[in-house]
């Protein structure tokens, strides 16, 4: 293999890590860091945002540009940096609550945008860092260890309301098997467009049910071949196609929603990861402004000289003011 | 007595129906003859129906706020007619449209209340509660009356345009209407004609329409009521005089507006509410800076998307800002902190309206003053300013910014409804008198092997975000800059960023940030802490915001009228409070009395707080309508005349 810039410990801090022993997040944290890796991004060129919870400590964990923000604004602050530098290579984090409940509202709107940037959620059906309360993915009835009484909410379906909100690169992960993960997140981050990687992420210490033994099939054992049948399967590996090819198909478009829908649907037995959605086709929100300001990319908000080199504005509002002068006629 | 370039000037009607337009062509009229004004909009939460009222203040000599009495009242509705007529003075003028016709219960718009009130006071006369009753009793209070039959007028128009459409396109009677206000006042008419086509520049045809009804009616109103005036001698004139064209007829949020573009924002959110939108608005039809860049607007999903946007763009290195209002604004409150503890600049644009909760949403307050300087938990350092008028609203758009970068932390612009919607003849804005100043951003990186290399900011390849500095300032780089990272937490952080709940750092911490504030009182100007204005007296006004041009008309008028002098203090620095910029002004006062525009007198409590010191009078308003340079006047002379009792004044004027 060619020698590569970056080696994966370019991208580790070494900030002390303190999620609990075991926990699913370790996984991800590797995968972002390989997925960098991978693609050999300058460290100056990613920034890594993160919302409020066990989730939102990432950041610290990688040698790139890192913000930790509030409890369910990781889009906002993310969207606010990527729009003004679209030269940025911006990838957000958070948790379930974060994302899909405190951050509900964002996490929908995102999805008309289309901004290119990436998004993680680390799903594991509870509030982590509260100890362990239902999040909006806890289904209907189930009583984790941390909880007093079963779950009376229903969970929501992630897949379903990014495809509805407009996300155009739609995927789910498994937090342990971290080569698919990492492959995942290069893919997304390569995606053009609006990316959601859902990663069902084993919290050992509050979640009792959706534990790595449960994905794994540990209480499933194969009678012939005495070994666990895993509950997790690859889309990519049933010759799922999940690319919208022509944007001007509708059926073409309608089928690949409905087979996304469907699948993300299955549950308990057979639980699907991989792309479940994935269209290149809609305009990104920078085009959208590149159509309206013609040189937006080339300069950019955060980027645009602001004064002449000795303090004095560089913008001239002649023009406007002639327009409000008492005299115009 | 003949009354020349000195006029308040009123019109009214049903929301959508084009008061606002007529008022704009009247207002562009007066300015392009060279007459200072102050137009006021008032207006209901409402898109079509409810009465919406112009008022405009014209004069020969600037003009800085409202007056109550009105001198000329242009008609085209009842409702105009029931609510406004009794305010008209004693041989001012009233010019309606003849077919104005019904009772005061035809007006399901105008409250119970003023309708009990208006039905007793002309029963009291023996007159009908209708139109015309209404208008026998002005008459018998000395309002001179002229009707114009603008339905007849219309359907002329139409005839000699050859096109009956245009007799039922009953718009055109706004236009009409001040075009016969116009012509009573024997202004120039082809001042007028050039205003509508100012006003219509952008619909040619629609332009050439107005034109001719308006001219139709001039002639028709001159000729009627040539020589009423002349056999009494008495009448408003507006003569057009010889004008300076450095003068700007502009209202505050576009004022604000282009003091941002000027100040280098360059990444404007924003969530929907009146009076904010206005301004971004402004800005997005304006996003294309001539080659000299762009203003990238964003509409957000909500308020904490608008707040948490620009943070994000502010770390990416754009000057960037957020508009908004009272329930816009306290759902920032949060990110707010989270700006303050990572010292990251963001502009937040405040435009008061009176609260609480939606409040009266199109009315006037200044009722979030404590609130802005106190909103968030915990502590952090802002900036908190205040326009007290439109020109300052441009000056003080840039400066919040260079606060912003200098001081690296979030700055709140407080302007209110009255700055915002008012428009005004002003001087025009002056950018070379601004300066740009981005405090310690560094657009590149240096690196150095020991931290004694004063300008090193990477050091054995580490960025320090939050550096410990002599003053607090730490050196700031853009996200994406070469050869550095950097980390940031809504947690309490180490130099690099990364969380500490270290309780020695902490210290060390919350010291750099807030010792910032101290920084900022020893480098501003006095001029930008605290404006005096006024005559040498021992009697002093003290307050901030857009009360400025009442209390300054007010002041003048007392000196005019009464011969009594008084000084006014208006605070443009309300965060960090300029404790001992404002002791030394009040060092003389033995009269201090502080205006405000909310209940709680929220200034006199800060003066309290920081100079231990109590204003003998509060003249305080809050029934959602700006203080008039009248009622100002009324309240500062009672008080110096000794005939007030109470400590407290509430104003209560408008409509
Ligand atoms: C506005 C606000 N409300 C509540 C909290 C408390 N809080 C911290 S983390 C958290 C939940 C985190 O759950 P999740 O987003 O799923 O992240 P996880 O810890 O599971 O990774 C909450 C409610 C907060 N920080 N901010
Ligand atoms: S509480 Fe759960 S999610 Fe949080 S660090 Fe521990 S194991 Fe991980
Ligand atoms: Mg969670």
């Amino acid at each position: 293999m060619a020698s590569r810039q970056f080696k994966l410990s370019d991208y580790k801090t070494d900030v002390h890590n303190d999620w609990c022993p075991g926990c699913g997040d370790f996984a991800i944290l590797n995968a972002i860091q390989m997925a960098l890796a991978d693609m050999q991004i300058e460290r100056h060129r990613a920034v890594v945002f993160s919302g409020i919870g066990c989730s939102g400590k990432t950041p610290h964990y990688i040698n790139v540009y890192g913000i930790h923000t509030l409890h369910g604004r990781v889009l906002p602050f993310a969207i606010g940096a990527k729009l003004a530098n679209p030269s940025l290579e911006v990838i957000a984090v958070g948790g379930d609550g974060d994302g899909y409940g405190i951050g509900a509202g964002h996490f929908v709107n995102a999805g008309r945008r289309n901004v290119d940037l990436t998004y993680i959620v680390f799903n594991n059906a509870v509030y982590g860092l509260t100890k362990g309360q239902a999040s909006p993915t806890l289904k209907l009835g189930l009583k984790t260890k941390s909880l007093p009484k079963p779950n009376i909410n229903q969970g929501i379906n992630p897949v379903m309301i990014a495809l509805a909100a407009g996300y155009t690169f739609i995927a789910r992960a498994y937090a342990y098997d971290v080569k698919h993960l990492k492959d995942m997140i290069v893919r997304a981050v390569r995606h053009r467009g609006l990316a959601l990687i859902d990663v069902l992420q084993p919290c050992p210490t509050y979640n009792d049910i959706y534990t790595k033994e449960w994905f794994s099939g540990l209480d499933r054992i194969d009678p012939v071949t005495g070994r666990a049948i895993p509950r997790v399967y690859k889309l990519e590996e049933q010759g799922y196609d999940p690319v919208v090819h022509n944007p001007d198909d509708e059926d073409e478009l309608n089928a690949k929603m409905m087979q996304a829908i469907a699948k993300s649907k299955e549950w308990g037995d057979r639980i699907p990861v991989g792309i479940f959605y994935q269209n290149e086709h809609i305009p990104v929100y920078e085009e959208r402004i590149s159509s309206r300001i013609p040189d937006y990319l080339s300069n950019p908000p955060a980027l645009q000289r602001i004064e002449d080199g000795n303090h004095n504005p560089y913008a001239d509002i002649k023009r406007l003011l002639d327009e409000f002068r008492v005299g115009t006629r | 007595m003949e009354v020349v370039n000195r006029l308040n000037w009123v019109t009214g009607g049903p929301q959508g129906s084009g008061v606002d337009t007529a008022a704009n062509v009247f207002a562009k009229a007066c300015a392009l003859g060279g007459l200072y004004l102050f137009g006021k909009r008032e207006y209901h939460s409402n898109i079509k129906g409810e009465h919406s009222y112009f008022s405009i203040h014209v004069s020969d000599k600037p003009v800085r706020a409202h007056v109550d009495p009105i001198d000329m009242l242009v008609v085209f509705d009842l409702e105009t007619l029931f609510r406004h007529a009794l305010h008209v003075v004693k041989d001012g003028i009233i010019v309606y449209d003849s077919s104005i016709e019904g009772s005061i219960d035809d007006v399901p718009t105008l409250e119970k209340r003023r309708r009990d009130e208006l039905r007793s006071v002309l029963a009291r006369h023996s007159l009908e509660g209708t139109a015309e009753g209404m208008l026998k009793l002005v008459e018998m209070n000395g309002v001179r009356l002229y009707s114009i039959p603008c339905h007849d007028l219309l359907h002329d128009i139409a005839s000699k345009r050859n096109d009956p459409s245009l007799s039922k396109m009953v718009r055109l009677i706004n236009m009409m209407m001040v075009s016969a206000s116009l012509a009573l006042l024997e202004y120039d008419q082809q001042l007028l004609v050039d205003a509508i086509r100012y006003i219509f520049r952008a619909r040619k045809s629609i332009a050439d329409l107005n034109v001719d009804a308006a001219l139709y009616t001039y002639n028709y109103t001159k000729a009627r009521y040539a020589n009423t005036d002349k056999e009494d001698g008495i009448g408003y004139r507006l003569i057009a005089r010889e004008f300076r064209d450095d003068m700007l007829l502009i209202q505050g949020n576009q004022a604000v507006a282009l003091g941002k573009i000027v100040g280098g924002c360059r990444f404007q959110t924003y969530y929907p509410i009146t009076p904010a939108s206005d301004e971004s608005e402004f800005l997005e039809a304006n996003e294309l800076l001539d080659g000299k860049g762009s203003v990238v607007v964003v509409q957000t999903e909500d308020e904490i998307a608008a707040v948490a946007m620009a943070i994000g763009a502010g770390l990416a290195g754009a000057r960037s800002s957020t508009s908004t209002s009272g329930p816009g604004f306290s759902l920032m409150v949060e990110a707010l902190g989270w700006a303050g503890i990572n010292e990251v600049p963001v502009v937040i644009t405040l435009y008061q309206r009176a609260g609480p909760s939606t409040g009266l949403p199109t009315r006037h307050e200044q009722g979030d003053l404590l609130f802005a300087i106190h909103a968030g938990h915990g502590e952090f350092p802002r900036i908190v300013i205040a326009s007290g008028d439109v020109e300052e609203a441009f000056y003080d758009a840039i400066r919040a910014f260079n606060y912003a970068e200098r001081y690296q932390m979030p700055v709140i612009h407080m302007v209110d409804k009255a700055i915002a919607n008012c428009v005004t003849v002003c001087n025009e804005f002056n950018p070379a008198l601004v300066r740009i100043d981005r405090g310690l951003l560094l657009d590149s990186v240096t690196n150095a092997t020991t931290s004694t290399t004063a300008e090193a900011v990477v050091v054995d390849g580490r960025y320090s975000r939050f550096r410990f500095t002599g003053d607090g300032i730490s050196p700031r780089i853009r996200l994406g800059t070469v050869g550095a990272v950097f980390w940031n937490t809504g947690d309490e952080h180490d130099e690099l960023g990364h969380i500490t709940e270290d309780p020695d750092l902490r210290i060390r911490m919350m010291d750099k940030r807030m010792g910032k504030l101290d920084l900022i009182l020893k480098e501003l100007s006095y001029e930008e802490q605290a404006m005096v204005y006024g005559y040498k007296s021992d009697a002093t006004v003290i307050s901030w915001g857009s009360t400025k041009g009442a209390i300054l008309d007010a002041i003048d008028m007392l000196k005019a009228r009464d011969g009594i002098d008084m000084n006014f203090v208006q605070l443009r620095l309300l965060h960090p409070f300029p404790t001992s910029r404002i002791a030394s002004l009040l060092e003389e006062t033995r009269l201090l009395i502080d205006v405000e525009m909310n209940y709680s007198a929220q200034l006199a409590k800060l003066l309290r707080a920081n100079l231990q010191r109590d204003a003998d009078y509060h003249v305080v308003k809050y029934n959602g309508r700006p203080m008039s340079s009248s009622e100002v006047y009324e309240a500062l002379k009672g008080i110096v005349r000794g005939s007030v009792r109470s400590k407290r004044v509430v104003l209560r004027h408008g409509v």
